[in-house]
């Protein structure tokens, strides 16, 4: 030992595991790579201008908030504005003007995520609120939904249909029979692949699926929130269509259609404002599955993932609260 | 204009209702309280940061309108003119307190205190004092993580980045104590305030033995007795190698701090001295006596 | 295969020394033998400056139930009886002596003879390890007698050896199993003689194989004892996790091994038992191993207790120039060094060196509340919240929420993506509420 070279001295343990924030937010990156190729390939070049426009914009909010209002170290490079940026823009249309996505990344960011002191103090999915944000804000330019394949080489002037979700609401509203309107919808195998309109990232099941094995894998995420949302989807769905399939459709077409598995697999297994333990995690998971087919076989909207999703983030602390793990060697009252 | 009239009709229908529910309940769930207590609140800082060993401001209050005597209450933030304040509100008899500030006693900078390892854990001074004797040859001093810093409700405490020791304001020091309790080598302490926040105290808690203590600090007191000796007031006291100047029998004459051949012994906010090269002088006498 | 169910992370095991033979370390030309080297009071001492003392006398005497007697481990003059430097750098009383010669008091049999007649009754044993200054070798150095005095109303079933050593790097009580097979095997019938029991399981992870096939040839000559191969997982080392891996009985929180019928031993233990009782010899030695993945020679020793510590890292070709950090113990639960003038203790299982890119700890971000240390809790808390209320001095929540549970493994600093110093507050607080419990129960 020199005289220059201090020893170091710190608590046990001495041994630290090669996880990172960062490492974690870019596998969750990586995870949604798939999807937004799918995307690229069926809305072309409007996909292309939201995304780079979405992540941009909320990587330099991130950085002049840290900077100019938190006064705190920014540390945008961990990734986390990147992947917000990400999932904002893939809860959009493709052919939203740019400055209603800068709006959306604001909010985004500036209420969603560094109101609450930044990363990791957020009750809720920032890139949720910045959806939800604009599509009450912003209806008619939030729900004018470019056509896939179609719209390949156009951005704002994309021509424009409705999902299937809104199809199907819509028709079911004006009081047209089910099976009228299942022709109308896209076979199930092309929703499958996710040649449908849609918001930008959530069309393709496959990639979705694709992605979020690899996630599992990585163990980013454990099956809890979405086994137990997209189960609750299919049983409650499941009934209603057994009751009644003249009125409700078959639990696939939930599965496949509007923002469900990107919203179960990604947006509700978000770590920072889903909860702590595997069985606060199964409610959680449960409640968006419930309060999902809720808004949408009953309410006024076509799709109710970002909301349900929403609603029960708040609940995640009394969740925390009160939902305990199992500890050792409990003692039995 | 039907439409207006049910609407006031009805409004002020449910307004008078909510009222009288209002009324009925507040009547059923009055908790009766002694009126003294809020108009001591008042008086208080209220700033409810416990510095009187109650749970807040309101406990004090409480706690002063219970007793029979205000002799063991006192309120540090508000000092006298708060305590009279209260005697007054309660007609009772006000004490009276010599303020104090909160003073640092270790000066073991890196310039005097040389760094042996280098400390890696979770930035607080009560892990560190747990984990270790710290990171210098001294077992007694600052470890500079500024738990006292984080735990001073009045922004009294800062960091100096140099020396990385704290720093007290002494105008926003209210000696409440709470740095006091929290710094798990008692090196904060005390001290009765002085005009023109004159103060002189030894700004060292080490008990090691002279050489050992000399040779982890070279500010550190090393129990030489020097001070003892010139002290006219019988202020000093010397236990465990370590000299200690009681704040209240301290006339302020500085004739220790000249004699101490380890600067140890601090004055702050006095005039400068004329003749500089005598303190050094008699500093090289006490280390050859010794 | 078993494992314990909850919880748990794999480090890299860096079992670098585990080829390398025990060797007898050279006797020291001086020793410092600490008078608190085991969990509970520290003994005092019975000796003076300038006495003479021989290998095997007592020098400082049990000072309760939970103490121990400590032995002088050399034959010379006691030069000082003040306070030096502990590992954690604070001077604590010690005794120190001068090294003269290597005279053994009359009673101990030095030979290395295996004797597997156990002569002495149940009680016997227990006074003797009380006698022999025999403390648990496994890290905690908690004193033996008393965990083989079972209270009143209480029953032990089962001995637990513990053989599992499931801290990345050390390798002693490997090499134990390896070399003083037959020596442990007789400690353990000791062990289960005194507890009155009739059977023992010897825990070994499996990433020990030639210990696991080594002590199970030999269980045919030691009827009753079993020998367990676990899956590879940390902290199954852990008393409560070894008796829920092996025998699936959870100690419940708060408890002792004891409320379910389970005493555990370490293997390190056995052998020192083995050595009291047959052999008349106390605890003056223990096997360390010296390790990290730049130390030329990493090497497990036999030693003598109060070599300075430096002597035996000198011996494995001194400490290599980028060596960020020393370990006393494993990684996981080992003390951090401040300087090598510490002497060897009951409680030194091993000294890691570690190179200095691997020594600091990355800086503390957010937490993001991933779950990780809820998952990877073997106790089943919640260490991102218990190191919160810590922060906040929130000492009720602290104790509602079981932070005396904690077994202090590091799992959860361990796994941490944010590299939070989540087992820094938990001990804090720990100590906080346990503090506030005992002076609760005063009252």
């Amino acid at each position: 030992m020199s005289a220059t070279k201090l020893i170091t001295v710190s608590p046990s343990p001495h041994n630290y595991g090669d996880e990172s924030v960062s490492k974690i937010m870019y596998r969750v990156i990586w995870a949604l790579v798939p999807a937004f190729a799918v995307s690229l390939v069926f809305f072309g070049v409007g996909a292309l201008i939201v995304t780079a426009i979405a992540i941009t914009s909320c990587v330099a909010f991130e950085y002049l908030i840290a900077k100019y209002i938190i006064k705190s170290k920014p540390t945008v490079w961990d990734g986390s504005a990147i992947l917000t940026g990400l999932l904002l823009a893939f809860n959009v249309p493709s052919n939203l003007p740019i400055w209603i996505i800068i709006l959306g990344s604001l909010v985004a960011i500036g209420i969603g995520k560094m109101s609450f002191g930044g990363l990791g103090k957020n009750p809720f999915n920032p890139a949720l609120v910045g959806r939800v944000f604009l599509l009450i804000s912003f209806p008619v330019q939030m729900t004018s939904w470019p056509k896939a394949v179609e719209a390949r080489w156009a951005y704002l002037d994309a021509t424009t249909g409705a999902t299937p979700l809104g199809l199907l609401k819509e028709g079911l509203m004006n009081g047209k029979p089910l099976s009228e309107l299942m022709d109308q919808i896209p076979e199930y195998s092309q929703l499958f692949l996710g040649n449908m309109g849609g918001s930008l990232g959530e069309i393709s099941a496959l990639a979705l699926i694709l992605g979020g094995a690899y996630l599992l894998w990585k163990k980013i995420i454990t099956w809890h929130i979405p086994v137990s949302v997209l189960g609750t989807v299919v049983a409650f769905t499941g009934i209603m269509w057994l009751v009644n399939p003249d009125q409700y459709i078959d639990p696939a077409f939930h599965l496949l259609s509007g923002g469900m598995l990107l919203g179960a697999i990604y947006m509700a297994t978000d770590m920072v404002s889903s909860p702590m333990t595997p069985k606060g995690q199964i409610i959680f998971g449960v409640g968006i599955g419930v309060l999902t087919c809720v808004i949408r076989l009953f309410g006024a909207y076509p799709e109710g993932v970002s909301f349900a999703i929403l609603i029960m983030n708040a609940f995640v602390p009394l969740l925390d609260k009160y939902i305990k793990p199992k500890r050792f060697g409990e003692v039995k009252k | 204009m039907n439409t207006i009239v049910i609407t006031i009709l009805s409004l002020s229908l449910i307004g008078s209702l909510a009222a009288i529910i209002l009324y009925f309940v507040a009547q059923k769930f009055k908790v009766i309280e002694d009126p003294r207590i809020d108009q001591v609140d008042e008086v208080l800082p209220g700033a409810n940061c416990g510095g009187c060993g109650f749970p807040g401001c309101r406990g004090f209050a409480e706690a002063c309108v219970n007793s029979e005597e205000l002799a063991d209450l006192f309120c540090p933030v508000g000092g006298n003119d708060c305590m009279s304040d209260v005697a007054s509100v309660l007609g009772k008899d006000a004490v009276s307190k010599d303020p104090e500030v909160a003073v640092i006693r270790c000066s073991g900078s890196p310039e005097h205190r040389s760094q042996t390892n280098f400390y890696d854990g979770a930035v607080s001074c009560t892990v560190a004092h747990n984990l270790y004797a710290g990171d210098t040859g001294c077992q007694y001093g600052c470890f500079g993580c500024g738990d006292c810093v984080v735990v001073c409700d009045f922004d009294a405490i800062y960091m100096n980045e140099e020396t990385k020791l704290p720093v007290v304001i002494d105008d926003a020091c209210t000696a409440c104590n709470a740095c006091v309790e929290e710094c798990p080598r008692d090196i904060i302490e005390l001290r009765r305030k002085n005009k023109k926040d004159r103060k002189i105290f030894v700004s060292c808690v080490s008990m090691d033995k002279g050489g050992i203590a000399k040779k982890a600090c070279s500010v550190a007191c090393i129990g030489c007795k020097a001070c003892l000796k010139v002290c006219p007031h019988d202020a000093i006291t010397v236990e465990n190698f370590l000299a200690y100047i009681d704040p209240v029998a301290c006339k302020l004459c500085r004739k220790c701090v000249v004699v101490c051949p380890t600067d140890s012994i601090l004055e702050i906010n006095f005039p400068a001295r004329k003749i500089k090269v005598e303190k050094e002088n008699s500093a090289e006498e006490a280390v050859i006596k010794k | 295969m078993k494992t314990f169910p909850k919880g748990g992370v794999h480090p890299p095991e860096n079992k670098i020394a585990s080829g390398a033979g025990i060797e007898t370390f050279a006797l020291p030309k001086s020793v410092v033998i600490p008078v608190a080297q085991h969990i509970g009071a520290p003994a005092t001492v019975i000796v003076q400056k300038n006495d003479l003392v021989k290998v095997g006398q007592i020098i400082a005497q049990s000072s309760g139930f939970v103490s121990a007697n400590i032995h002088s481990p050399v034959s010379g003059k006691v030069t000082k009886v003040d306070n030096f430097l502990d590992t954690s750098g604070y001077k604590r009383k010690a005794i120190a002596i001068e090294v003269e010669g290597d005279e053994w008091i009359d009673s101990i049999d030095q030979s290395e003879q295996l004797v597997t007649d156990i002569s002495l009754s149940a009680d016997e044993i227990v006074a003797r390890t009380l006698e022999m200054g025999i403390v648990g070798l496994g890290g905690a150095t908690f004193p033996s007698h008393v965990k083989l005095s079972i209270p009143k109303g209480k029953k032990a079933e089962v001995l637990l050896i513990n053989g599992i050593e499931c801290e990345p790097y050390l390798t002693s009580d490997h090499r134990m199993m390896l070399e003083k097979g037959e020596q442990v095997m007789v400690g353990v019938q000791i062990l289960m003689k005194a507890l009155g029991v009739d059977h023992a399981f010897i825990g070994i992870e499996k990433n020990k194989p030639d210990a696991i096939i080594h002590l199970t040839k030999l269980t045919a000559d030691f009827p009753g004892i079993k020998v367990i191969s676990l899956k590879v997982k940390y902290p199954q080392g852990g008393e409560k996790q070894l008796i829920k891996a092996i025998v699936d009985r959870e100690v419940p929180s708060g408890g002792l091994p004891i409320d379910v019928g389970a005493v555990v031993h370490n293997v390190g233990t056995a052998f020192a038992v083995y050595e009291a009782v047959q052999k008349n010899k106390p605890l003056i030695e223990r096997i360390v191993t010296i390790t990290g993945k730049n130390v030329k020679k990493p090497a497990n020793f036999r030693v003598r207790l109060g070599t300075p510590v430096a002597d035996l890292v000198e011996a494995c070709g001194g400490v290599p120039d980028n060596t960020g950090k020393i370990i006393n113990g494993g990684p996981m639960m080992g003390k951090a060094l401040a300087n090598l003038d510490v002497p060897v203790t009951k409680g030194t299982s091993g000294l890691v060196l570690v190179p200095e890119p691997e020594s600091r700890r990355k800086p503390v971000m957010n937490c993001i509340r991933c779950g990780k240390c809820t998952q990877v809790c073997p106790m089943g808390l919640e260490p991102y919240l218990l190191m919160t209320y810590a922060e906040l001095k929130r000492f009720d929540d602290l104790e509602r929420d079981q932070v005396l549970d904690c077994i202090e493994c590091g799992s959860c600093s361990y796994t941490c993506p944010a590299n939070r110093p989540l087992l820094d507050y938990i001990r804090l607080g720990k100590n906080n509420v346990s503090q506030i419990i005992r002076s609760r129960n005063k009252k």
